[in-house]
């Protein structure tokens, strides 16, 4: 198992990518709601996205499993 | 569809590159002087790298039906060996007299220094001198925007033109300060570091395309030549039509790099049978 410096070293870059085409999406659905002048009908998946975001900025995570977490939420939205 | 890779670092790549470019419709790359990865310790180092990018890589390219352009420049991460600096921009004009040399490139910053902002006037002083096109090189990740707002002002104190100043590795954060200066303003696609194909297309849909530019760079590092067709997949799945596409991918480095007679490729338009 890699040290916590070479975690942070490692995979970094990788999520912070990640977390920019998150908020890319989520831009990019705000303009199109902005352009079409209306929300999607269902914003079931959204409020999903949103809420997984919640959860990952939650500080206590003892169990490390936030990967878990988020796939037993995910599964709530179809 | 034709594309344009305006920026692509080709000696830091393979002759596949090149094959699957020209399978996947790129008819002209431009290489820009490039950092090796390591600081180069004397001036015939860039002079052989000059000469390599100018005269030799043409005919590497050219076995794939690609036309390949260069542009010449001491990096800013080099920029700090000053008298190296001095030496090599001393010798670049001849290499802007070079058949398929485009312009001055990439000068700009990394850690915006002194240093490299002495070298960065001094590589846009030799370019207006010469009338030559300038690509600049905005600093990564955090340095960004700080490097990119000291750019701009560097630029502001300088008499250029800014219909031929290209700033290059625009992000979200730097756009609308470059395109409001009105320089021309290029996107670069990394996997990992820079914009992405899908963040690319939406800042396409967001300002006015008239100024842009999309490139991979594509280097040593980690980095990828097809990005840039994966930012063209993307901006057609959008629903934008084949002419919009090639308005980017095609026809604006058309604009930019045209401005330069030596670049012979003239914008298309797709006729509709």
């Amino acid at each position: 198992m890699l040290t916590p410096k070479i975690t942070l070293d490692t995979y970094y870059l990788e999520a912070r990518r990640d977390l920019l085409e998150v908020a890319s999406m989520l831009d990019r659905y705000d303009r199109s709601v902005e352009k079409v002048g209306e929300k999607a009908e269902d914003e079931s998946r959204l409020t999903s996205l949103l809420e997984a975001l919640a959860l990952l900025s939650e500080k206590n995570h003892s169990q490390a499993n936030r990967t878990e977490q988020l796939l037993v939420h995910f599964a709530k939205v179809s | 569809m034709q594309i344009i890779q305006p920026h692509y670092h080709a000696i830091a790549r393979t002759a596949q590159d090149y094959e699957r470019m020209a399978m996947s419709g790129v008819v002209a790359v431009c290489e820009p002087a490039f950092w090796a990865g390591f600081d180069r310790r004397s001036p015939e180092t860039f002079i052989d790298y000059f000469a390599q990018i100018s005269e030799f890589e043409p005919t590497r390219a050219a076995e794939f039906g690609i036309k390949h352009y260069c542009w010449v420049a001491v990096n800013p991460k080099e920029a700090e060996n000053t008298e190296l600096t001095q030496e090599v921009l001393r010798q670049m004009p001849e290499f802007l007299e070079k058949p398929t040399c485009l312009g001055v490139g990439e000068t700009g910053l990394h850690k915006s220094t002194k240093n490299e902002i002495d070298s960065l006037e001094a590589h846009v002083e030799i370019a207006m001198k010469h009338d030559q096109l300038v690509l600049i090189h905005t600093p990564h990740l955090s340095d960004k925007a700080h490097g990119t707002k000291t750019v701009l002002e560097v630029l502001a104190g300088m008499n250029v033109n800014p219909d031929k100043i290209w700033i290059d590795h625009v992000e979200e954060q730097t756009i609308e300060s470059v395109l409001d200066a009105g320089y021309w303003a290029g996107m670069t696609l990394y996997p990992v570091t820079k914009c992405s194909p899908r963040r690319a297309v939406d800042i396409l849909e967001k300002y006015s395309t008239e100024r842009l530019l999309v490139n991979s760079s594509a280097d040593w590092g980690p980095s990828d030549p097809f990005t840039l067709q994966e930012s063209v997949v993307e901006f057609r799945r959008r629903g934008h039509t084949l002419q919009e596409a090639v308005e980017i991918y095609h026809n604006n480095p058309c604009r930019f790099l045209g401005q330069n007679p030596k670049w012979d490729i003239k914008p298309i338009t797709i006729s509709e049978e």
